[in-house]
């Protein structure tokens, strides 16, 4: 018996090929989720408000303190018996997003800490409402320099998808798994889903990194 | 009782420790308002950082056009007038008024209760400031600096807004910088940008916290050179915290020594810098005068 087989690989392929567009789809989904709603735990951070800032900086800790599978049971199994029924792909994509959200959430959150108290006095002083501030000074000047930090997040979560396969979702390691359960030869298809991990994320950091340099340059920080 | 006193009787109310000062005629204020009501008026000011007092029972009038410089020792307050007229700080006690009616307060059912945020913004236009550290939005260009505010805060068009940056940075002497953003300018280049951006939203009160402090000595000058020419061709009233004591004596009409909080001494620059009553006046200034 060979030690690579390479019939296994073209007859592992078209179920890879499925597996890698459920973890590609739920990777964009859920990193557009953790990325608008991190930027809305951030800002209600931000808020001056005491308890409520606090109370979202406690929501945030208690995400982030507890693991992801724990998360997406909890919704996926334990929601039901409250006649709460969430469909697997929706509870999947859901959880992903908002666990990431929270991991989001503090990296915004350095982002507009890093912005000059200097630059909320000339908005002050400038007579800006708080919500013009946010989009046309404090915003534009926090967000290019975290970009890398974000892109970190989503290189995570790309790598975290394989939870899904715990409520049932077939991406694509649980495709390579199920393959090589049924041909009693996993090397290959493991071995595949492995490589495409790699070159996945090897690219979206290409990607993030030019996308960073280009919002510096765009915004003349730095 | 007319009806300024039973508001400030009110004020009294809510605030507990203000004493009336004796010197305050309300009666004359309210009639001469149109002519020599102050522009700015503090009315027993005073603000603590927990159980340091910052400023102590601050009452200054600063009349219509004119030009003031507060000098004096670090810690001692200066800075902070400025703040609390630009809203940036929250005041402990009394009063600010503007242009005759209270930035700190107003009415709401007949009592005089702190402000809230809509009414410091419409009571916060009239006022300007220029920052020690210019504070440009880094992300614009000086033209989009200028016209940031007179666009989304005041509704002019773009047009509008770009005509009247173009016309102060014209002024200022940066005609030829307007598409330049701020870190492709001199120290006294953004400090210039940032004085057109605040004239930008047609001020009837600047102030300027040191303006000059964090900038090369060679670019006092230009800087400066701005400030007396908006001086001498506008109506602006003029608050600046500065520590160029020759030019505080040549530009403004009164100077005001602060020390430990209160004004320890105030006068005509003339007076002021070359017969200083106080003894801490004399201190500061020989202080400055051989360090200059």
């Amino acid at each position: 018996m060979n030690i690579w087989d390479w019939s296994y690989v073209w007859e592992a392929l078209p179920y890879i090929y499925r597996g890698a567009i459920v973890t590609v789809q739920a990777t964009l989904l859920g990193f557009a989720i953790a990325l608008v709603l991190g930027l809305v735990f951030a800002l209600i951070r931000q808020s001056p408000n005491r308890y409520i800032s606090t109370a979202m900086a406690e929501i945030v800790e208690f995400i982030r303190s507890t693991p992801l599978l724990l998360q997406v049971f909890f919704v996926y199994f334990v929601g039901p018996q409250f006649g709460v029924v969430i469909p697997a792909w929706s509870a999947g994509i859901g959880v992903l997003g908002i666990h990431y959200a929270a991991y989001c959430s503090e990296c915004y959150r350095g982002g507009i800490e890093n912005v000059e108290g200097g630059q909320w006095e000339a908005c002050t002083a400038l007579n800006l409402s708080k919500s013009r501030s946010w989009r046309a000074i404090i915003l534009p000047q926090a967000i290019p320099p975290i970009v890398p930090s974000l892109g970190n997040y989503f290189i995570s979560m790309f790598k975290d998808t394989p939870i899904l396969a715990a409520i049932a979702i077939l991406e694509m390691l649980q495709q390579a798994k199920n393959f090589g359960a049924n041909n009693y030869r996993y090397i290959e298809a493991i071995t595949m889903v492995g490589f495409f991990y790699l070159v996945f994320s090897l690219v979206a950091s290409a990607i993030v990194q030019t996308v960073g340099f280009w919002l510096n340059r765009r915004y003349h920080l730095q | 009782m007319n009806d300024q006193t039973v508001r400030l009787e009110r004020i009294t109310k809510n605030y507990g420790t203000v004493d009336m000062p004796d010197n305050l005629n309300l009666d004359v204020a309210a009639k001469e308002k149109a002519t020599s009501e102050p522009m700015v008026r503090f009315e027993n000011v005073a603000k603590r950082y927990g159980t340091l007092t910052v400023l102590d029972k601050l009452n200054l009038d600063i009349a219509r056009n004119e030009k003031v410089s507060i000098i004096g020792p670090s810690g001692s307050g200066k800075t902070t007038v400025l703040r609390m007229l630009m809203t940036l700080e929250r005041i402990n006690e009394g009063v600010i008024w503007v242009d005759g009616e209270p930035l700190t307060h107003m009415q709401k059912n007949g009592q005089m209760v702190t402000a809230s945020d809509r009414h410091l913004r419409r009571v916060r236009g009239k006022i300007g400031m220029v920052f020690q550290h210019f504070n440009l939005f880094p992300h614009m260009t000086a033209l989009q600096n200028c016209m940031e505010a007179p666009v989304s805060v005041l509704g002019l068009s773009k047009q509008e807004a770009e005509a009247r940056a173009a016309e102060l940075l014209d002024m200022v002497g940066l005609g030829d910088k307007k598409s330049h953003f701020p870190i492709q300018l001199s120290g006294g280049q953004k400090q210039r940008v940032a004085i057109a951006r605040a004239l930008a939203m047609r001020p009837k009160v600047m102030l300027f916290d040191e303006v000059t402090s964090a900038l090369d000595p060679e670019l006092v000058g230009e800087v400066l050179n701005v400030i007396r020419k908006l001086g001498a061709e506008h109506n602006l009233t003029m608050l600046m915290v500065t520590h160029q004591m020759g030019f505080a004596k040549e530009f403004s009409d009164r100077v005001c020594f602060f020390y430990g909080g209160k004004i320890a001494e105030q006068g005509p620059p003339d007076q002021l810098f070359s017969d200083p009553q106080n003894e801490r006046t004399r201190q500061f200034l020989s202080a400055v005068l051989e360090a200059g």
